[in-house]
């Protein structure tokens, strides 16, 4: 069965908490001080979101793949907690990736003039937003806590085909979103020549909203843990 | 292991199944159809389809249409199994419960083609536009199959979903964009004309979907259906 009792919160999680506070702060650091603002016609100062962009990007992808293979590890040896480690990743990467979005659109106004446009990367990320959205909408009218598992499972498997989708649609259509990592469309706007300093602030961005995603999906499997012990709870209390 | 002829035979009596059942009420084709010309009536107020308009939208006007008429089709073919619990017949029966989902899903595809197939003629006076272009008729072979597909699989959950109804198009449209993108562009590019390297890429993406979507659905057809 369940972890019955929840256990208080572990040493290692609590050495999260503050590991991710101060990579996060240190990341933001860099990004407004240590990376150099880019060319004008990437946005300049605006530039500085890519950070952002990129990091909750990533970080929205990987955990709704995780979200899948969590699912394929439920369907083949049924047990709660995949289930459980399955939408809390979910959750967690519709947040990131409206960041990712927000973010994008944010930095889109003043380069591309326009807050939003049809273009492939745009549509098929939010396509993968909304899918997952349905995700959570499929969940919550099951009630059999078995049969929610076992179709979100399988409704998490298919929603993160658009994952692939996204991240190679700038890769497979003309479009106007920068391919900053490997070679870009020339039909692209607001392409920028990293520099080293660009880099590394990319990259510890990278690895700082990794570990705070780490943290987050800890957190949310224990809540979600929590709200599994009020169910029985509560279904014992009904019986007697 | 599976014995591949036997298997074909459960398929083909579903079908048959689901055709008796709609040749008795011929309910089901109906509604489809009349449901899908008066989209396409709203289109035309929404849109204003004027001669040069037409050509460019119709690809889009009739997939938005067929998309829309599919789920009426999907709904219904879930709910004929729900009614008087006849699913729980068929899974009683003891074939690979896959072969029930290939059936359903043969059977749907089936009431779209024939819905398509009559929306077709109706389109193409309205508006005077000639459809009938092999091209067109392939592409509309592979998007029928892809959405059958994906939406056999999810009615089949949505029908054990409290708000079964509501929650079919939520749970389809999502996961039905790549059908619907490449149909639409490579429907239009055919009424166009283009040459097929123009072409080949979206047909490229529906044959994948269509193999990629029937085989995770055989797979966890199973998971959908146990009780």
């Amino acid at each position: 069965m369940v972890t019955n009792s929840v256990q208080p919160e572990p040493r290692l999680l609590r050495i999260l908490n503050y590991v991710s506070a101060v990579l996060m702060m240190s990341a933001i650091w860099m990004m407004f001080f240590y990376a150099p603002s880019a060319q004008l016609e990437a946005g300049g100062e605006t530039q500085r979101i890519f950070y952002f962009h990129v990091a909750t990007g990533w970080v929205g992808m990987a955990v709704f793949i995780f979200a899948a293979l969590a699912g394929i590890v439920y369907l083949a040896r049924p047990h709660p907690t995949w289930d459980v480690l399955s939408v809390a990743a979910v959750e967690l990467g519709l947040v990131y990736s409206f960041i990712n979005i927000a973010t994008g659109s944010i930095w889109a106004r003043p380069v591309w003039n326009t807050w939003w446009t049809w273009d492939p990367r745009l549509v098929t990320a939010t396509v993968m937003e909304l899918t997952f959205l349905a995700y959570l909408l499929l969940r919550q009218s099951i009630e059999d806590p078995q049969r929610r598992a076992r179709f979100g499972a399988i409704y998490a498997i298919l929603g993160s085909l658009t994952v692939p989708l996204t991240y190679l649609s700038i890769r497979i259509w003309r479009t106007i979103h920068p391919v900053v990592i490997g070679s870009g469309d020339p039909s692209a706007q607001g392409t920028f020549d990293m520099v080293p300093q660009m880099l590394h602030t990319l990259l510890f961005s990278l690895l700082a909203f990794t570990i705070f995603g780490i943290t987050l999906l800890w957190h949310r499997v224990r809540l979600g843990w929590l709200s599994e012990r009020v169910e029985q709870v509560r279904m014992k209390a009904m019986r007697s | 292991m599976i014995r591949v002829l036997p298997y074909l035979g459960v398929v083909v009596r579903i079908v048959r199944k689901d055709l008796a059942v709609e040749w008795r009420s011929r309910q089901l084709v109906a509604s489809m159809l009349v449901f899908a010309l008066l989209v396409i009536l709203i289109f035309n107020f929404a849109l204003e389809l004027d001669a040069r308009a037409r050509s460019e939208l119709s690809s889009g006007v009739l997939w938005a249409t067929f998309a829309f008429a599919g789920t009426l089709g999907l709904n219904r073919s879930m709910s004929i199994e729900k009614n008087g619990q006849a699913i729980d017949g068929l899974l009683l029966a003891p074939v690979d419960r896959s072969a029930i989902y290939f059936g359903k899903m043969l059977g749907n595809m089936f009431f779209m083609l024939i819905v398509a197939l009559l929306t077709l003629p109706a389109y193409g006076i309205l508006y005077n536009v000639n459809l009938f272009n092999g091209g067109l008729l392939l592409v509309i072979l592979l998007g029928a199959w892809g959405y059958s597909s994906i939406g056999t699989l999810l009615a089949a959950m949505a029908m054990q979903a409290r708000s079964r109804e509501l929650l079919l198009p939520v749970l389809l449209f999502p996961l039905l964009i790549p059908v619907l993108v490449s149909a639409v562009r490579a429907s239009g590019y055919f009424l166009e004309g283009l040459e097929m390297v123009y072409i080949w890429p979206s047909l490229n993406l529906l044959l994948a979907y269509g193999v990629i979507i029937p085989t995770l659905g055989y797979m966890f057809f199973d998971f959908v259906v146990e009780e």
